[in-house]
């Protein structure tokens, strides 16, 4: 008696691939529901404010800035520009917002859209000339220049040096905080979605997998790296302006790696490419880091340790495993 | 620059370290003729094809496209300038569908300006691009991830590839290789009659006898420098191609 | 004071040369990425002490045994985790980033962070050159850069095994089908990459104290010197180090002594802009460039 394991889509997942996707209301359901149910609870969850309590609210505001942070790494990614530094994009917008409400007096209303851009811009300026190289290289100077712009504020003791600025202006109110950061991370993930899935996507793409094929397609692969990671880079960068404010500080540990690794672990977890499993890499690991902070920097080699199993066991990432589960079963049946 | 000719290549020259893989090269082409590139395997023709298109930069000499030199252009420039060519070692997409490997062409700003700014969808041009090369039409072919498809048709997605840019110059880079004789024989009248409505194309192989049917002129490389130049017939008899066939090795 | 600039210019790119080499072997020749390197170059100095200060070996008992353990932990790095993700760029990057972050901060919530962990000099003492103050342990890690330099060009020019090293890096197919076990050769540039770090490790560690950040400097080091002179190429490591050497020891002399770092940053990305491929870098300039 021997056995072979084999997979075959769910009868409503077949029906749905046709025109019967609209046939009636369990169908829809099935299709919306995946989408529609977690963006529903986000939204609901800060309502729930007395019942739930503050602290989670915190976790989820910190959650999204991971999550932002995970989408550019994804979106860099999948042009084939593989980031340890993340932290960059978050510094660079962290600073120029502090900067601006603390030398212009400008509030947060302006200085968090102009640190976004200015952040981003700045970043990618940066990066200009590493964009020609090979993935590799680019991987290596990104994760040395948000400690070398850490090191160099600290010593220049400009915008604050090491100490930082503090006393920064809050966010007008509780709601402001909570509903702005849900709404850019949810912009961000159902934008990138869109993007890689058009025409636009592909190139990028394509760019990962054979960028030779692609110039000789008679297309600018610089213009589109720039491109990608100035998109990223607004994503980036909004984390850190927004949570500048949040936090109503700035300093050094902006550029820390911990929103390198943090992100990049998220991805990873959730699956490379895919943006709905940054979200979820970064809605299971930051929870789950807040509650080993009482292990101080073991915390990180946690990270490692999940990053090494992710990418040697499970490549492809939580998100297809969900969904190859959701749409799909398996059985065991008799062969001989 | 003569009328009529779309390409001028002088003395062009390029070392790979102590190397000499093309040694003062010189010919030109005509619009609307087919000009077959032959040799030994060695003799450089994959550096020429490079040098034409800007994957290599020469020492020397100059590659003059439509009145301008482009030698040592980027690629992506000298592609929109209408030069489209095959890689010998055909790298489609291999996740994307056969038609989908098409989409990435089809975006470039080339594309874009010669259909008068933005046109319609981009899918059903390239199932059209693909049928043009002989891809079944009603069949799955063009649907199929590129990774399952059979080498000759990889082959034939490289030639879909380049016509999608609209070329004024095709260079084939071995095209055939690989391929048996009766996608050869499917894919020769394609080439054939790009030519004859006018599109210039330089085709380097190594089968001969299908080559030498429709080339005008042929153009052979021994060791990096030209050997002769001239019709197909010419070719044939000269000593000296056969001295450099056979001296060496037997062709492919 | 240019005396003083002169010679500890040379004592600093000796450092740099150093530190650099293991993971130019490793990565710039054989093109196996290993983002564990500052790690195992902490982790060669932390295991020296522990040897010194706990076990009560001997010295030099400490060195061999501490040399020997690292190479072998890049050679079992890349047996298990590298083998299975190789060719997958990502893949690697991650892989080995990933541990070299797991050691460096495992070590750091494990508490080695105070003052007390120092690593002993060979000779103790100085010479005075030229009117300039050297210790011995400085002109020390000047002979074995330039002894270990010398020997890492005659290793991958002249030595079967060195020779494996670049054909892998080249073009693996083809080397694979020479003869060149693939997977072999590059666990062994792992291991001897390692080694290198270890030996850089106990040779210059002496000089300061063993300090976790270093291993994240050491990285950023070992690719500035990579990349200003051309990662596959040894005359390029010296030359390199030469140069970031000098402006290093200029910087602090000259101007603010804060300022060495930017010193990296403004090489990297002057190089990068005008000849990505370093100064000697040769083939890899098409590859990034196509």
């Amino acid at each position: 008696m021997r056995y072979r394991k084999e997979r075959l889509d769910r009868g409503i997942k077949v029906r749905c691939d046709d025109v019967f996707a609209l046939s009636s209301y369990r169908e829809v359901l099935y299709l919306a529901m995946p989408k529609v149910l977690p963006v529903a609870i986000l939204l609901i969850f800060p309502l729930l404010k007395g019942v739930v309590g503050l602290y989670y609210e915190k976790a989820l505001v910190i959650t999204c800035a991971i999550s932002l942070l995970a989408l550019s790494w994804d979106l860099m990614a999948s042009v084939g520009l593989i980031s340890l530094g993340q932290a960059l994009f978050f510094g660079a917008g962290a600073y120029l917002t502090g900067y601006l409400n603390y030398a212009f007096k400008l509030s947060p209303i302006l200085t968090i859209p102009l640190g976004t851009i200015g952040g981003a811009l700045f970043s990618t300026f940066l990066l200009l000339p590493v964009l020609r190289l090979r993935g590799v290289y680019f991987a290596i100077v990104t994760l040395t220049l948000p400690l070398l712009l850490g090191r160099f504020i600290d010593t220049t003791k400009i915008l604050g040096g090491g100490e930082g600025i503090s006393g920064l202006s809050p966010l007008p109110n509780l709601w402001f905080e909570l509903y702005v950061a849900i709404f850019a991370m949810l912009v961000c993930l159902f934008g990138f979605r869109r993007l890689i899935n058009q025409d636009y996507g592909l190139v990028l793409q394509g760019i990962r997998d054979n960028d030779r094929a692609v110039m000789s397609g008679a297309i600018n692969i610089y213009r589109f790296k720039v491109e990608a990671v100035f998109i990223a880079g607004l994503a980036g960068s909004f984390a850190g302006a927004f949570m500048t404010h949040y936090y109503q500080f700035v300093g050094i540990p902006a550029f820390a790696m911990d929103y390198s690794i943090v992100p990049l672990t998220a991805a990873v977890l959730g699956g490379p490419g895919t943006f709905a499993g940054s979200v979820i890499g970064a809605f299971i690991l930051v929870p789950l880091s807040e509650a080993l902070r009482g292990f101080g920097t073991l915390r990180v080699v946690f990270y490692s340790a999940i990053l090494i199993i992710c990418v040697v066991g499970l490549p492809e990432g939580i998100f297809h495993y969900m969904r190859r589960k959701y749409h799909q079963f398996e059985r065991r049946r008799e062969i001989g | 620059m003569e009328d009529g000719s779309i390409l001028e290549v002088e003395n062009v020259t390029k070392w790979f370290g102590g190397v000499a893989a093309i040694i003062t090269v010189s010919f030109s082409l005509q619009r609307g003729e087919l000009l077959g590139v032959i040799g030994p395997n060695g003799s450089g023709k994959t550096t020429l094809v490079n040098l034409l298109t800007g994957f290599v930069k020469p020492d020397s000499g100059k590659v003059i496209y439509q009145g301008k030199d482009i030698a040592g252009q980027q690629p992506y420039k000298v592609a929109a300038l209408g030069i489209a060519r095959t890689f010998q070692m055909a790298k489609p997409f291999y996740q994307l569908s056969a038609f989908k490997n098409l989409i990435i062409p089809l975006y470039s700003p080339r594309v874009k300006k010669l259909r008068g700014g933005k046109y319609g969808n981009r899918d059903d041009v390239a199932i059209d691009l693909l049928e043009d090369v002989g891809f079944e039409r009603d069949s799955f072919v063009p649907y199929k991830v590129a990774s399952s498809l059979p080498h000759g048709y990889l082959k034939r997605l490289e030639l879909a590839r380049c016509l999608a840019l609209r070329p004024d110059l095709l260079i084939l880079d071995e095209l055939f290789s690989g391929m048996s004789m009766s996608e050869v024989a499917g894919t020769l009248p394609i080439i054939e009659k790009l030519n004859t409505e006018g599109l210039s194309i330089i085709m380097v192989e190594h089968r001969l006898k299908e080559l030498f049917r429709i080339a005008h002129r042929v153009m052979v490389l021994n060791f990096g420098a030209k050997v002769v130049d001239g019709s197909p017939r010419q070719v044939m008899d000269s000593d000296a191609v056969k001295a450099a066939y056979l001296g060496d090795e037997d062709e492919g | 004071m240019i005396r003083s600039v002169i010679v500890y210019g040379l004592v600093s790119s000796a450092v740099l040369a150093l530190t650099a080499m293991g993971f130019s072997l490793t990565f710039g020749i054989s093109g196996v990425a290993n983002f564990a390197y500052g790690a195992f170059y902490i982790l060669s100095g932390f295991l020296v002490w522990a040897l010194l200060n706990y076990l009560k070996f001997p010295f030099v008992l400490a060195i061999v045994v501490t040399i020997g353990v690292v190479g072998g932990l890049g050679f079992v790095t890349y047996w298990s985790i590298l083998l299975r993700v190789r060719g997958v760029v990502l893949s690697e990057v991650i892989a080995t980033f990933a541990l070299g972050v797991g050691i460096l901060e495992l070590f750091r919530w494990l508490g080695f962070v105070t003052y007390e962990f120092t690593l002993p000099s060979f000779i103790k003492g100085m010479v005075v050159i030229a009117g300039v103050p050297v210790d011995y342990q400085r002109l020390f890690i000047i002979g074995i850069a330039l002894a270990l330099v010398i020997f890492l060009y005659f290793f991958t020019h002249y030595t079967r095994i060195g020779l494996a090293f670049r054909g892998i890096a080249q073009n693996e197919r083809t080397a694979i089908s020479l003869g060149i076990k693939s997977d072999l050769t590059g666990a062994l540039s792992l291991a001897l990459g390692s080694a290198m770090a270890s030996v850089a490790a106990i040779v210059i560690l002496p000089l300061g104290i063993i300090s976790i950040n270093t291993g994240y400097e050491v990285l950023l080091i070992a690719v500035a010197v990579g990349i200003v002179g051309g990662l596959e190429s040894v005359p390029g490591i010296l030359v390199a180090s030469l140069i970031l050497g000098y402006a290093q020891v200029i910087t602090g002399t000259y101007l603010k002594p804060e300022w060495m770092a930017v010193v990296y940053l403004a090489a990297i990305v002057l190089v990068l802009s005008i000849k990505p491929s370093g100064l000697f870098g040769k083939f890899k300039e098409l590859e990034e460039r196509v």
